[in-house]
């Protein structure tokens, strides 16, 4: 597709088309401060823009210049938005409209303007659009897997048009490809709450547990997994104490040496906060980290606030605080 | 251990998250080493260069946003702009007509920043009520412009103008509470639309909404600490994101949270001195003993961030409940900040800061004015974390490098100089 080398050379007041058109400049005012200096085509092509914006036509010359505007800057919403209301009027093919979106977003992934853009045309389009957001998203996120607007946009497409058949599966595919990916791990929690294919988070939650402490065991110093692993027992804290997987994983992360133990640490410290009656061995384990071992009888939040304060001393403070808290 | 449709054994293979990591990391370690190693008296590198962002500043172009970065940087380094500036940015501001929830609130907030009466009145207050009553959403959130998204930033910058103009009723606050408490995540952190990732903008935006709207309480403030308090990296300073990479920015939007918290009822704090507070911002009770002047001034210890000496009493307890962790209130700890204010100043001017003046994301990236703007406002939070009040001037141990390194104070919720917010209060309040 050449439009874009063809068609960009001549400027408005160049073709004989736009002759009957008497562009509007941007009204600064008499003494703008340090006006920006735009580039005589960016000028042109706007002040033309704000005279059919100002006239309402709707016409296909100026759905053209919408086009050039947006190539010059795909910021600006309200070229953006004429251009929508162009589309509607001269009932445009919205799945075209669509490839040259595409086509935009190639060079402006974490644009507002197009992604709303998308949403508004998918909305239009329907259920059957479902399919080709999905694979466009997916695109998106190969060459930046944590592309906020894309995961966003996904999640609409989602709630709002279906398509959950594979979605877990690609959780799972982006996670075996970078399982630091903190967007996937959002995604997963996403689906797991949300799908309608699904049993909800309390039916899924058996096999998220496994699925997240395999991952947790093969990198105990990603923090995503830890975090999700609370999630999955969000307002439950009952089931969370009372779930043995939970205080054996962190024992056993505990009692392994090399590994980073902050977040085991901290999950016990929330645990204990709920009401979990720690085991002998979880104590030990504690206070083997301690290097003062000589306070057994600090309660075990207690020790394990000391211990952070010295292991994660980035955030010494925060552990005192939390240690403050704690309910002895 | 592999189970069924696990995720598989120990990763052999670094993943793309953990190389980025690295390779950030590396660099930003490199800074401090060199650092760590020149004489003392070489140390002005950790000055911050007010000349040169000035220089940079005057002579760059202008939108409400770019207004509001260079105005706001200015007004934070205790500099002003001369009057033929300051009018011909009102003029320009005014004739500002963008429909749009962003650009309003920069063009307010800059506003705000030049102060003064033809600035202030320039203001249509009516017609911001009705261009904020347009962009409310039947949900309670707010679109960023007709037909727009909605978002939590658009429910922030709505909120936060109305407050600053003191045009703030139910009818606008109505519903806004409920649609950020369902941005909140399982991690914690605030997302920007119900199901996305927890993240540092977006919960900047939805605790000041919330404060602003005195909901705070409504979220779950724990688990919100707990995830931003993790947000401060190796790299001393703030990612945005769960495994995401340190950026400047975020010593604003991450750190000014905790300015928030701090100032919250609960924690101790003082309020915030809103109309919807009864307290007053600026505190008249004594300054009983300085806690926090046990740190030491030695600027080399913030290469190798020592725990704070002060110890802490728990205080009061609370009545046992069946929900999470009860945060009480502890009279010893109420100035103490949860995060580590000397490592992120370390972060700022060493990593952030550039040669020429100016500040950018991280090392390898070109500073900008948005960079800039939230650098300075992050090390404003930074250099008063432990000030009780804007009347007392921060202690030299709270700030890093020499004490002209000071910058003003501001007012967490909006982010415009302290100063000039209570001016606009009470210009706005009379009129």
């Amino acid at each position: 597709m050449n439009w874009e080398e063809d068609e960009e050379k001549l400027l408005p007041s160049q073709r004989p088309e736009w002759s009957d058109v008497s562009p509007l400049p941007q009204d600064d005012g008499p003494n703008p401060v340090v006006p920006i200096a735009y580039k005589p085509e960016f000028a042109e092509t706007m002040d033309y823009f704000r005279a059919v914006y100002r006239a309402d036509e709707r016409s296909p010359r100026a759905l053209q210049l919408t086009h050039q505007a947006i190539l010059l800057n795909p910021g600006n919403y309200t070229v953006w938005h004429f251009r929508r209301l162009i589309l509607e009027t001269l009932s445009k093919d919205l799945q075209q409209e669509l490839d040259y979106v595409s086509k935009i977003a190639e060079k402006n992934s974490k644009n507002y303007q197009i992604w709303h853009h998308r949403r508004w045309l998918a909305e239009k389009l329907g259920p059957d659009a479902a399919g080709r957001e999905l694979k466009f998203t997916e695109k998106i996120l190969s060459g930046d897997a944590k592309n906020y607007h894309a995961w966003s946009h996904r999640q609409w497409v989602l709630q709002s048009l279906g398509g959950w058949d594979d979605e877990l599966e690609y959780c799972h595919q982006l996670l075996e490809e970078d399982i630091f990916n903190n967007s996937a791990w959002n995604q997963r929690y996403f689906i797991i709450t949300k799908s309608p294919l699904l049993g909800g988070l309390q039916a899924m939650r058996e096999s998220e547990v496994k699925y997240t402490v395999a991952a947790i065991l093969a990198n105990p110093e990603n923090e995503s997994p830890w975090r999700y692993l609370r999630g999955l027992y969000k307002d439950d804290p009952k089931s969370w104490i009372h779930d043995p997987q939970v205080s054996t994983l962190c024992l056993k992360v505990l009692t392994s040496s090399g590994t980073n133990h902050v977040f085991a640490l901290s999950t016990v410290l929330d645990l204990l906060s709920h009401g979990l009656q720690p085991s002998r061995e979880l104590r030990e384990a504690v206070d083997t980290l301690n290097p003062n071992s000589s306070s057994t009888k600090d309660s075990l939040g207690n020790t394990i606030c000391s211990v952070l304060e010295h292991a994660d001393a980035m955030r010494v403070n925060y552990w005192r605080w939390r240690k403050s808290q704690l309910i002895v | 251990m592999e189970g069924e449709g696990t995720a598989t054994g120990r990763q052999r293979r670094a993943t793309a998250s953990q190389l980025d990591q690295w390779t950030v990391q590396d660099q930003v370690f490199k800074i401090y080493g060199a650092f760590a190693s020149i004489p003392r008296s070489a140390q002005s590198v950790i000055s911050i260069w007010t000349a040169s962002i000035l220089k940079v500043v005057l002579y760059e172009r202008s939108r409400p946003w770019l207004c509001y970065w260079i105005l706001h940087s200015i007004a934070l380094l205790g500099e002003s702009v001369d009057d033929e500036l300051e009018d011909n940015a009102i003029d320009f501001l005014s004739r500002c007509q963008m429909p749009h929830l962003a650009t309003t609130y920069a063009a307010v907030n800059s506003l705000v920043t030049l102060g003064g009466h033809k600035a202030l009145s320039s203001i249509n207050r009516d017609n911001l009520y009705k261009f904020l009553s347009r962009m409310k959403d039947s949900s309670g959130a707010f679109r960023m412009h007709d037909a727009g998204e909605i978002d939590v930033r658009a429910c922030y910058t709505a909120i936060s103008v109305a407050s600053i103009l003191n045009i703030l009723d139910d009818e606008l606050a109505k519903g806004v509470g409920n649609y950020i408490l369902s941005c909140q995540t399982y991690e914690g952190g605030i997302a920007g639309e119900p199901g996305s990732e927890a993240h540092g903008g977006y919960t900047f935006c939805g605790l000041a909404a919330m404060v602003l709207i005195n909901q705070a309480n409504s979220l779950d403030l724990a688990s919100l600490i707990d995830w931003v308090a993790f947000r401060q990296g190796v790299e001393c300073g703030f990612q945005g994101r769960t495994n995401k990479l340190v950026d400047g920015c975020y010593s604003f939007w991450q750190g000014g949270v905790f300015a928030l918290l701090q100032r919250l009822p609960a924690f101790g704090g003082e309020g915030f001195g809103t109309s919807d507070v009864e307290v007053e911002w600026v505190s008249d009770s004594t300054s009983e003993g300085d806690d926090e002047d046990r740190d030491s001034s030695d600027d080399n210890e913030a290469l190798h961030p020592e725990p704070d000496q002060e110890g802490h009493q728990s205080s009061s307890h609370s009545p046992e409940s069946s929900t999470a962790v009860h945060i009480h209130h502890s009279r010893h700890n109420q100035l103490e900040p949860l995060f580590h204010t000397m490592a992120l100043q370390q972060y700022i001017v060493l990593c952030s800061q550039e040669q020429e003046g100016g500040f950018r994301d991280k090392p390898g990236k070109a500073r900008d004015y948005y960079h800039t703007c939230y650098c300075l406002s992050g090390l404003s939070v930074c250099q008063y974390s432990r000030s009780k009040n804007e009347n007392s001037p921060p202690l030299p141990t709270s700030v890093l490098g020499p004490y002209s390194n000071l910058l003003e104070p501001i007012h967490p919720l909006y982010n415009v100089v302290s100063r000039q917010y209570h001016d606009a209060r009470e210009f706005f309040s009379k009129y």
